[in-house]
């Protein structure tokens, strides 16, 4: 193709030398002799290649094999051929904020029993002021196999190495089948799958604190079987067994399940601009002797209950998106809202917290009984393609706590903890991201905590999908 | 040999339960070719339109539910889909659909790409490892991605084979036809500079021959900036654009900004199928983005 245009030119040139000696109207009548032989030259090559093209086409169907899925034309793009081609998808997650707070030794919701024991190590919280890095989150992911792909994340802080996750997950089941196997973060309610660095606040919900704990979430080591049914609207089903090892379970030496999930989860589209879901969970553990601090009343001190016997949480889901046309990337916005309740049955014995401090119920042991709940509702508007300001409103309630003869020797408050949490974050792509929060904590009877939070979360690497 | 009569066998084994083919493409040329090719004999999903931008679409849960239905699965591929499509294929629970079988069609692999990033760096933007994946925009790309989606079609599908291979037939022929009006039609379009929003038209501007000179994204997948805007509009006196382009479902703040302070026309293109009222399917989606960029021209 490209001698084409020099091929015209060298003509045009000779034809420029020659018609510097010949008159102007044999030179007009020449040049137009020319253009003419050039048009015809261009037309007949046009329409042989056009033909060529045309045939290749039709040899490339003709040719094609029945049973081979190898594409005919060559692909420009080769396959990494060094073994470390294989080498899995590797993102890491950099974390961190700067928090201003009241300092407030032991930061524990009112009305309800800590997830923390003995090791509840206060540096390990995000309950800290000033300048502080989370966890350095280090991601790793890849297919195994074409039946199995897996991901562990392994999170570092200040000496302290955790296996967060570490699971593998099937590929090729069919039937609309999925098994997951390993430590994983149960698929209950909606935020507890989601890593804090997909989260929408610089903090969990009180609820998710009141249920878990400081991480916010629940993860066990165990297995988990989903099920998607053949609908055209998204029904889903899942069970998780497992070892139950954290609150509200506790670690046991025993053999069998310690823990259960059940969730299902329904879902789908209102024309092209709003998505939703909403889904219910149940969640049963069995802890023994799981420790939680309690206020000794009559000596004043901290005491040290454990706890055996069985929980039973309950969890209700709902997200709805918007976002113009379904196109979110200049604007959109998110609604979710949580809810659960909680049973415990079994009983409390109660003990001393701190050596040479006794108490007032050492060694008594009485049944144990509550029923608690809580909800959260926030919503997040994404009003520019970097800007996102958020609003979460949350309220606990302490509700029933029967503690049996203990009730006489411990503190049973009862307390609506509420917290209000606004934000605002700016992100330079889709892999860093800024963020101011304020909010009003009041989850401690007796104490308003006003709250300002500075948080950067950057992501560095082959960063996968996110969930919905 | 062993491999195909077992794969026949399994085709067969399967065969009753497909009534018609459930195919789910990822953006609108893919379903829109897979007509072409199928006709009635596929039941296609589309699981994004034109109005939105195909690198930002979220996993949601009817696309799981469809996900889970479907025996074929058009996706474009190099990494266009990244954000989304694996969690999707991964949570469908379909073995059929899984990277690797038959069910997992790439458009991409089908085709040469264009800029292919020497160097791999996010400094660089949001740059996809296998090239610029907006491949569709070339017709020529169309042709050859037809040939190998027949083959799959017919591969997945074999009692209708025949009928895929004669429907593919029938397009091509016609789409020749078309391609050699587009490029008469669009002859004078060669060598117009051009901006653009995006590296959506990096094919199309090689098959027409437009000059792109610039894109309003600083990088790719960045938002544009007013300085890297008003650098733009300084390099118009050297160097002049006639007019900016941008995709339907892109942002027009920053084309209308630039084509106000350069008095250029800014120009929506349909991009893909459904873009515009005219993009009807393949066809019109070409005439109406050569029409665009004529008139613009003129």
């Amino acid at each position: 193709m490209f001698y084409k245009p020099s091929f015209a030119m060298a003509v045009l040139l000779a034809a420029s030398c020659g018609a510097q000696a010949a008159s102007d109207s044999d030179l007009a009548a020449d040049l137009t002799k020319i253009r003419s032989q050039i048009d015809e030259m261009k037309k007949s090559y046009e329409q042989r290649i056009a033909a060529l093209e045309k045939k290749l086409v039709e040899a490339e169907v003709k040719n094609q094999p029945p049973a081979t899925a190898q594409p005919v034309v060559v692909e420009s793009s080769a396959p990494a051929s060094r073994a470390s081609g294989f080498n899995p998808e590797v993102s890491l997650i950099l974390q961190g904020q700067y928090k201003d707070m009241k300092n407030v030794p032991e930061r524990q919701i009112s009305g309800f029993v800590s997830a923390g024991g003995h090791d509840h190590d206060e540096a390990e919280s995000d309950a800290k002021r000033g300048f502080s890095v989370d966890h350095t989150e280090l991601v790793f992911a890849a297919n195994i196999d074409p039946n199995w792909r897996g991901q562990a994340i392994i999170a570092a802080l200040d000496g302290s190495v955790e296996v967060e996750e570490a699971w593998f997950q099937s590929l090729g089941m069919g039937y609309g089948l999925g098994l997951k196997g390993g430590r994983l973060r149960s698929g209950i309610g909606y935020l507890n799958e989601q890593h804090p660095h997909a989260w929408d606040f610089a903090d969990a919900p009180l609820m998710y604190q009141a249920m878990f704990g400081e991480h916010g979430s629940y993860t066990q080591d165990g297995v988990q079987l989903k099920w998607l049914a053949p609908t055209p609207v998204f029904l889903e089903f899942g069970a998780e067994f497992g070892r139950g090892a954290n609150f509200p379970g506790s670690d046991r030496n025993k053999n069998g399940s310690g823990s259960g999930a059940l969730f299902a989860h329904l879902g789908g589209d209102l024309g092209v601009a709003n998505n939703w879901r909403a889904g219910v969970s149940w969640l049963k553990t069995s802890a023994q002797d799981r420790e939680s601090h309690f206020e000794d009343t009559v000596n004043e001190v901290e005491a040290m209950g454990a706890f055996t016997g069985d929980s039973t949480t309950w969890l209700a889901d709902f997200v709805w998106k918007w976002s113009p046309s379904g196109n979110p990337k200049y604007q959109n916005f998110k609604f979710q809202s949580e809810y659960f309740l909680r049973e415990e049955k079994g009983e409390l014995t109660c003990g001393v917290a701190d050596a040479g401090d006794p108490v007032s119920c050492d060694g008594i042991t009485s049944a144990y009984r509550t029923r608690q709940s809580g909800w959260y509702a926030q919503g997040v508007y994404q009003f520019t393609p970097q800007w996102r300001a958020g609003v979460r409103v949350e309220q606990l309630n302490s509700g029933t706590r029967d503690f049996g003869e203990n009730a006489d020797y411990l503190l049973v408050d009862s307390y609506r903890p509420k917290k209000a949490s606004a934000m605002v974050d700016y992100s330079w792509s889709e892999f860093s991201r800024a963020r101011l929060q304020v909010a009003q904590d009041k989850s401690m009877l007796g104490v308003t905590d006003n709250q300002i939070t500075v948080q950067y979360i950057m992501s560095l690497g082959a960063h996968g999908a996110h969930k919905f | 040999m062993k491999k195909q009569i077992v794969m026949l066998l399994l085709a067969w084994v399967a065969m009753p339960a497909w009534a018609v083919l459930n195919v789910f493409a990822t953006v609108p040329e893919w379903g829109a070719l897979a007509k072409e090719i199928g006709g009635d004999k596929l039941n296609i999903y589309v699981a994004t339109t034109a109005l939105q931008d195909p690198h930002r679409i979220e996993a949601r849960p009817s696309l799981l539910a469809q996900a889970r239905r479907a025996q074929l699965l058009l996706a474009t591929g190099a990494e266009l889909e990244v954000g989304w499509l694996p969690l999707v294929v991964r949570d469908s629970g379909n073995s059929a659909i899984q990277n690797g079988r038959p069910g997992y069609f790439e458009a991409v692999r089908f085709v040469a790409m264009r800029d292919v990033p020497v160097v791999l760096d996010r400094a660089h933007g949001d740059v996809h490892a296998a090239g610029n994946p907006h491949i569709h925009l070339d017709p020529r790309n169309i042709l050859k991605v037809g040939v190998g989606l027949t083959a799959r079609l017919a591969e997945i599908d074999p009692s209708n084979a025949e009928a895929y291979r004669a429907n593919f037939k029938v397009f091509a022929d016609k789409w020749q036809l078309a391609m050699t009006r587009w490029d008469k039609e669009a002859a004078s379009l060669r060598g117009v500079p051009v901006l653009s929003h995006h590296t959506s038209f990096v094919y199309l501007a090689a098959w027409l021959g437009l000059n792109e000179l610039g894109m309003l994204e600083p990088k790719p997948g960045v938002e544009p900036t007013s300085g890297h805007l008003s650098a733009l509009i300084e390099r118009q006196a050297s160097k002049p654009a006639r007019m900016v382009l941008r995709a339907a479902y892109q942002s027009e703040g920053p084309s209308q900004w630039i084509a106000k302070k350069a008095g250029i026309p800014a120009i929506m293109l349909p991009f893909t199928v459904g873009g515009t009222a005219g993009a009807g399917d393949l066809f019109g989606l070409f005439d109406d983005t050569i029409q665009r960029l004529l008139q613009a021209k003129s």
